[in-house]
C-alpha cells in the first residue's frame, strides 16, 4: 500500500496536534507528530498491526536476549541483534556489549528528543584468515558526513509557481520583439566599399562609450589600459575585494556608489557617442542637426 | 442495428493518454499524463522528470518569485540566447560568408533573405533586435546581481563566470555585426577593431589576428562567421552550463535582502 493512499485518522490528528501545541512544540514539529500519530491510528484501525514502536522494543528487553514472539513487531529487531553481534564472537558476551549503549538509549528515551549514542571510535578489525567478503554495511563516522545545514524557510514548488512566471515573462518578451520586428526593419545599407568611408564612422553602440573615451584620452589609456581590461578585471575581482558580508543596501554605500558611478559613466559616454556625435565625429545636438546613429 | 457511439473529445483524449506509447513518452509526474493530481508529490515529479525543468530545483525560496528582485533578467537573457540560436540557424540556411571583390555573396544573400526567403525579413529582424536586446539584458542582469549583493560568498566564482559571459555576449554580438557585409557593418567593425589596435606592444599582432589581415576583408568575414556561429556559442554554452550549475550548488537564488 502506497504511503499516499493511507488516510489519516482525523480525530487523532486534531487531538495530538492540540496536545503538542499546548506543550509548546514548534508548529511544524507538532504537525509532524500529529500526522505520524494519525497515520498509526489509521493503520491500527484498518488492521495492519501495530508497527509503531519497534525502536523501544529492544531497549525494553533489558539488553539481554529478547524473548521471541513477544510481539510481532519486536521480531524484526530481534533477528537483527544477533547478526550484528556475531563478529564479536558468541551471543552471550555480545549481549553484554550491546547492553551499555542500549541502556544509554533507554536513558535518553525518557528525554523528549531522541539522540544517537556517542561514537565509540572502535572500528572492528576483520578476523585473521577470514574470507574477504563485500558487505553492504559500512561504518560512517559522524565527521565523515557532509552536513547540509539549510534553514527550513518558506519554500514553494518550482512547478507551477516559478515556471509559470518564467513562461509569462518569456511570452511577453517574444511578443514584444515579434511586433517590433514586424514593423521596424533592421538596417541594410549598400554593399561594403573599402574605398568609401562613411561619415561619421561609428562602432556598434556597446563600444561607443569606448570610442567616445578615445576623444578625451590618449589611445593607450582609453583603448586598452582603461576601458576593457581595467573595467572587466575590476568587475571580475569585485567579490574578492569587497569583503563586506552584508547584502543590505544600507551597509554597502561605497560599493553601490562606485558601481552606480561606473554604470552612469558608461551610460553617459554611450549616449553621447550615439546621439551627440555627427559628421566628423563632432558634437551635434540631436534635436537640431539630427541623429547620426544606427543599430 | 446498434448505433455507433462516437467518443467525446474528452474520452478520446483519455484513450490516447492511456496508450502505452503515450505513457512511455511522458514520465510519471508529467502534466500531460493521465492521473496528474495537483499534489506536492506530483508537483515535485513534474520538475524532476522533465529534462528542461530539471535545470531548476524542485523547491525554492518563496521570495525568489518576487519580480522586483530578479526582474527575470537572467532567464530572459537565456531565452534570448535560445531565440537567437533558432533564428540564427534559419538564417544560416540562406547565407554564405563569402566577400570576393565585385561579387560579395554575403551581401546578395542578405538581400535575398530580405526579399525572397520565406519570413526571411522577420527572422532577420528578430535576430538583430534580439541580439541588441540580449546585450542590454545581460548588462542589466549584471547590475541587478550587483545591487542585490549576490556576488558575495558563496557566489563569487559564479560572478566571475558571469563577467566572462558578458564578454562572450559582446563578442557574439560584435562578430555578428560584420556578417551583412554592408557599409554599416564593415566600417563599424573597422572602427571597433581599431580600438583593439591601441594595445601596447602587440597592437599589430592583435589586429592581424582579429582581422586575418591588415584591413577588414573576405578573410575577416570567414573568420568572424566561424567565430559567430560555432566557436563563441560553443564556449558560451560551456560557461552557461557552469553558471546554471553553480546557481544551484551555491544554494539557489540569493537574498532576500
Amino acid at each position: 500500500m502506497a504511503r499516499d493512499d493511507t488516510s489519516l485518522d482525523q480525530e487523532t490528528f486534531d487531538r495530538v496536534l492540540a496536545e503538542e501545541v499546548a506543550k509548546g512544540a514548534d508548529r511544524r514539529v507538532a504537525e509532524g507528530r500529529a500526522r505520524a500519530a494519525a497515520l498509526r491510528a489509521a493503520r491500527a484501525k484498518s488492521g495492519e498491526g501495530p508497527a509503531a514502536t519497534p525502536a523501544t522494543a529492544p531497549a525494553a528487553g533489558d539488553g539481554g536476549a529478547p524473548q521471541p514472539a513477544a510481539a510481532p513487531a519486536a521480531a524484526a529487531p530481534a533477528a537483527a541483534a544477533p547478526s550484528t553481534a556475531a563478529p564479536a564472537g558468541g551471543a552471550a558476551p555480545a549481549a553484554v556489549g550491546v547492553a551499555a549503549p542500549a541502556a544509554a538509549v533507554a536513558a535518553t528515551l525518557t528525554a523528549p528528543e531522541r539522540q544517537a549514542p556517542a561514537p565509540t571510535g572502535n572500528v572492528p578489525e576483520p578476523k585473521r584468515g577470514a574470507p574477504e567478503k563485500h558487505r553492504l554495511l559500512a561504518l560512517v563516522p559522524p565527521e565523515g558526513i557532509q552536513r547540509v545545514e539549510r534553514e527550513q524557510g518558506d519554500r514553494i514548488n518550482v512547478w507551477p509557481h516559478l515556471l509559470i512566471e518564467e513562461f509569462v515573462a518569456m511570452m511577453l518578451v517574444l511578443g514584444a520583439l515579434t511586433i517590433f520586428s514586424t514593423f521596424v526593419n533592421a538596417p541594410l545599407r549598400e554593399l561594403a566599399n573599402p574605398n568609401l568611408t562613411p561619415n561619421p564612422s561609428k562602432a556598434p553602440w556597446y563600444f561607443l562609450g569606448l570610442q567616445e573615451l578615445l576623444r578625451y584620452f590618449h589611445p593607450m589609456v582609453a583603448g586598452v589600459l582603461f576601458a576593457p581590461t581595467l573595467v572587466l578585471l575590476a568587475l571580475a575581482v569585485a567579490p574578492f575585494v569587497d569583503r563586506n558580508p552584508s547584502t543590505k543596501p544600507g551597509d554597502r554605500k561605497i560599493a553601490i556608489t562606485l558601481f552606480t558611478m561606473l554604470l552612469m559613466f558608461g551610460a553617459v559616454l554611450t549616449i553621447i557617442g550615439s546621439f551627440f556625435r555627427g559628421t566628423g565625429y563632432n558634437w551635434v545636438w540631436p534635436w537640431a542637426q539630427g541623429v547620426f546613429f544606427e543599430l | 442495428m446498434a448505433k455507433l457511439k462516437l467518443p467525446t473529445p474528452g474520452e478520446a483524449l483519455d484513450r490516447v493518454r492511456d496508450t502505452e506509447v503515450w505513457r512511455s513518452i511522458f514520465r510519471p509526474g508529467s502534466i500531460f499524463r493521465r492521473g496528474y493530481r495537483d499534489t506536492s508529490r506530483d508537483r515535485a515529479l513534474a520538475t524532476m522528470n522533465n529534462v528542461l525543468y530539471h535545470l531548476h530545483p524542485v523547491k525554492m525560496k518563496r521570495h525568489g518569485l518576487k519580480l522586483t528582485y530578479t526582474f527575470c533578467l537572467g532567464g530572459l537573457s537565456f531565452f534570448l540566447f535560445i531565440l537567437l540560436t533558432i533564428t540564427g540557424i534559419y538564417l544560416m540556411f540562406f547565407y554564405r560568408p563569402a566577400a570576393e571583390l565585385g561579387s560579395a555573396a554575403a551581401y546578395t544573400d542578405m538581400q535575398n533573405i530580405r526579399t525572397s526567403v520565406f519570413f526571411g525579413d522577420l527572422v532577420r529582424n528578430l535576430h538583430r533586435w534580439g541580439a541588441h536586446l540580449m546585450v542590454f539584458s545581460v548588462t542589466l542582469h549584471m547590475a541587478r546581481v550587483f545591487y542585490t549583493g549576490s556576488y558575495k560568498p558563496p557566489r563569487e566564482f559564479n560572478w566571475v563566470v558571469g563577467v566572462l559571459l558578458l564578454f562572450l555576449t559582446l563578442g557574439l554580438s560584435f562578430t555578428g555585426y560584420l556578417l551583412p557585409w554592408d557599409q554599416l557593418a564593415v566600417w563599424a567593425v573597422t572602427v571597433g577593431t581599431s580600438l583593439a589596435g591601441y594595445s601596447p606592444l602587440i597592437a599589430k599582432q592583435a589586429n592581424f589576428l582579429l582581422l586575418g589581415g591588415v584591413i577588414v576583408g573576405p578573410d575577416t568575414l570567414l573568420r568572424w562567421y566561424v567565430l559567430h556561429v560555432l566557436a563563441l556559442p560553443f564556449v558560451l554554452v560551456i560557461f552557461l552550463s557552469v553558471h546554471f550549475w553553480r546557481i544551484r550548488k551555491d544554494g539557489g537564488i540569493s537574498g532576500p535582502l
